[in-house]
């Protein structure tokens, strides 16, 4: 599909082809690439480097997909959204797919028309506050000023939460989170509260990190993970099934490094076999072919390779797995099985 | 003389004296100082206060300005380097983030080895601009690349086939033939609706198509640039150059058209513009970015930059048109009379007579509408284009430079500053070029 400016301006005026939306797969194989909705820019979830090259945790979930369906991890076409635009975007067609850290909530599955395949990150709203204020739980904040973006479910959890427990707040609401960390250091709060990951990557810019600490109580279940279109249940299948074979593949102690050692021969595992596509027709099934599991693992490494590369310990955001481990460690990811 | 008769008394001076150097404290830097910085106690206060203000100010900024990090490759390797030179709780700049991402700034994510297309058509620019700008001085040819080019702007900057726009170059070729041809077969009327049926058939039906064809027959194409990748300071100059290139002839027809004596056009102009003007334009990038794809059929490829360059074209003309009407206000009936009585058309009344001293009455409100424009292109970062603005929460957002605020706004305020105060100047040395009265 040749997209052209001047015949984008002539013919828009209604003269455009009614094509249905309906086979999402269809359309992203035809096209070449697949249109990723991802955020404007997130520490650790989304950003693009210095070269323009997007990279992030959500990044990977867009990475793996278009490296299951086409082949090419690079096939990609990122559309940045905002968290006004995200929803329309997916609903209008046009991206493909949204992995803009999204919490799972049933009015955004129910009411909007999305359809959630899965949750790559278990996230919850916590508090930060400076060591030197001899807080160690959010109980003990009643009367605290509490700087807060506006517009967002976090503004909800905190009234709910501090009603809850019969405390007073000072809302302090700000739009960005580069303007809550300035307000935050110029103290005109004494707390900041987001989702946990966003004050762990918030804490490790600051100068002297070990000066703020992050309360243990979390208040609020965010679970986040990639949505499509509601009436598009293969495409849904094909994203749901991508993740799950990352968080799958880790499991089973599949790596990048040797997913193509372990798919050129059967193993003695037959769910690794029918996953890799060395036995059965998984692939198929999906509409895809038989490999498509081993090169979404190739394209980034399986889910524990991802998380440690972009959001891990070893990064500067350094979150540990905590919920986000695998059930068998006492997490809460669990792929179904792949039978 | 006086010498030759020495009883001649005289009582005035009758030879010149020489011409003595002003005493020192009249002239040079001291002089200049006595009289525009300490003439008087009251003035001598205000100067010291002045002094002592812009003293603490820059006591500030300087130091923090001036830091050695420009070679770091990240905001902890900035606080390195600063603790090392200067010891620890030093406030300094981190300019290693503009080292590293000044280059996207400026070009968002368009492909390094094709950086030459937006830079050469940034060139032509000032070359179609000159004959419009300068119109003195500059040869006439130029007028043709002016002509020429809002057909390779698009060109270079997007790719693709160069039949495209010459499809299209063709198309107001057809229609201006019409036009001439007709004119004196069906009557000039008749010929301009023929002419712009025609066009509008060719560029919907029959440019696609052959420019197609000859693509096929002599491939000619630059690679494809998607507007995705566009980005940075050259996306804010495309939508502020395009929409300031078409919101004033937009401008001045609807500002005619409110003046009109015909009730339809009158009420159609006046409708757009308190329509336009009613509604902020955060509104209308939301309907651009938002509604329209939802009214659009799926699948419908309406590019989301061309989307945002109408929105802001039709804002700023709707304000551009008011500023002119404000200049057509200002001209005395007189000037309408004397074209009239000169047996004028209206057309050429205006031409000649009105919009050349109305336009020159409204350049002030004019230029500043054209700032206000490009500085609102920085809005665009709300429906998730990345503007400046919008790069700077994405670089934010790279674990390596997350932390840093002040040295992206201030590098981004200095670029916006260049273009915005250069057009100021420009709009000053336009105004005196044209003063021809009261002098």
């Amino acid at each position: 599909m040749k997209k052209s400016l001047f015949w984008g301006a002539l013919t828009a005026a209604g003269l455009a082809a009614g094509m249905s939306s309906a086979a999402t797969l269809d359309d992203v194989k035809a096209r070449g690439t697949l249109n990723c909705g991802v955020t404007t820019g997130l520490v650790g979830f989304a950003a693009p480097n210095a070269n323009g090259r997007w990279e992030g945790f959500d990044v990977a979930v867009c990475r793996a997909v278009a490296a299951a369906v086409l082949g090419d991890e690079n096939a990609i076409e990122f559309v940045p959204t905002t968290g006004k635009t995200r929803f329309t975007a997916l609903a209008s067609g046009e991206i493909d797919m949204l992995a803009r850290n999204t919490t799972w909530t049933f009015s955004r599955d129910v009411d909007l028309g999305f359809e959630f395949a899965g949750i790559n990150y278990y996230d919850g709203q916590g508090f930060m506050v400076p060591k030197e204020l001899g807080v160690t739980s959010a109980k003990e904040l009643n009367g605290a000023t509490v700087c807060i973006q506006t517009g967002t479910t976090t503004e909800l959890n905190l009234a709910d939460w501090f009603r809850k427990n019969n405390m007073e707040y000072e809302p302090v609401p700000i739009e960005t989170n580069a303007e809550a960390q300035q307000q935050y250091l110029a103290r005109a709060c004494d707390v900041y509260t987001t989702d946990s990951s966003g004050l762990a990557a918030t804490r490790a810019t600051f100068e002297d990190p070990t000066a703020h600490v992050i309360l243990p109580e979390i208040i609020s279940k965010e679970p986040l993970g990639p949505l499509v279109r509601h009436g598009d249940n293969q495409w849904g299948d094909v994203v749901r099934w991508t993740l799950n074979a990352l968080i799958a593949a880790e499991e089973f102690g599949i790596t990048s490094a040797n997913v193509e050692e372990l798919a050129s021969e059967p193993t003695d595992s037959p769910e690794i076999n029918r996953m890799l596509g060395t036995e059965g027709d998984l692939g198929e099934m999906l509409g895809l072919d038989k490999d498509w599991a081993v090169r979404a693992i190739a394209a980034g490494g399986n889910y524990g390779e991802i998380f440690a590369r972009h959001i891990g310990e070893s990064t500067p955001v350094g979150l540990a797995r905590g919920l986000n481990a695998q059930w068998t460690e006492g997490g809460l990811l669990y792929a179904p099985p792949f039978r | 003389m006086s010498n030759a008769n020495s009883n001649d008394l005289s009582f005035v001076r009758t030879e010149i004296l020489p011409e003595r150097t002003p005493p020192t404290s009249a002239i040079g830097v001291v002089g200049w100082m006595r009289a525009n910085l300490f003439s008087g106690w009251f003035n001598t206060l205000l100067t010291l206060l002045a002094i002592l203000v812009i003293y603490s100010i820059l006591s500030v900024i300087l130091p923090w300005l001036i830091s050695p990090t420009w070679g770091a490759q990240s905001l902890d390797e900035c606080r390195e380097i600063i603790a090392s030179t200067f010891g620890p709780n030093v406030d300094k700049a981190c300019w290693g983030v503009i080292n590293d991402r000044w280059i996207q700034l400026l070009f968002g994510f368009y492909p390094s080895e094709l950086y030459w297309r937006p830079i050469l058509a940034f060139i032509l620019l000032w070359a179609a601009l000159a004959p419009v700008l300068f119109a003195e001085g500059t040869p006439r040819q130029f007028l043709l690349v002016t002509a020429l080019y809002p057909f390779v702007m698009p060109w270079l900057l997007w790719g693709g086939t160069i039949w495209t726009p010459l499809a299209i170059l063709a198309g107001f070729a057809i229609a201006y033939g019409i036009v001439r041809l007709g004119a004196s077969m069906i009557g000039t009327l008749s010929a301009i609706i023929l002419s712009v049926v025609v066009a509008l058939i060719w560029w919907l039906l029959v440019a696609g198509p052959l420019a197609g064809q000859l693509q096929s027959i002599i491939p000619l194409a630059l690679t494809e640039v998607t507007s995705r990748d566009f980005g940075g300071m050259m996306l804010s100059i495309v939508i502020g150059v395009v929409a300031i290139g078409f919101s004033l002839p937009i401008g001045i027809i609807l500002a005619l058209g409110r003046k009109s004596n015909l009730l339809i056009v009158k009420a159609l102009c006046v409708g757009f513009i308190e329509f336009i003007r009613g509604v902020p334009l955060i509104t209308l990038l939301f309907v651009a970015s938002v509604l329209l794809n939802i009214f659009l059929p799926p699948g419908t490829s309406f590019d989301i930059i061309l989307r945002v360059i109408i929105m802001a074209t039709i804002f700023a003309s709707a304000y551009v048109a008011e500023v002119i009407r404000g200049g057509l206000a200002a001209l005395p009936t007189g000037q309408y009379e004397a074209a009239d009585a000169l047996g004028l058309d209206y057309w050429r009344a205006q031409r000649l007579i009105i919009m050349p001293q109305a336009l020159k009455i409204s350049i002030p409100g004019i230029v500043s509408t054209f700032i206000g424009l490009f500085k609102d292109t920085t809005l665009v970062s709300i429906i998730g284009l990345l503007d400046p603005l919008g790069l700077s929460n994405a670089i934010r957002a790279d674990t390596d430079w997350n932390g840093i605020v002040w040295e992206l706004y201030g590098f981004i305020a200095l670029m916006f500053f260049v273009f915005c105060f250069s057009m100021s100047r420009y709009s000053m040395y336009l105004e005196r070029k044209l003063q021809t009265e009261n002098r």
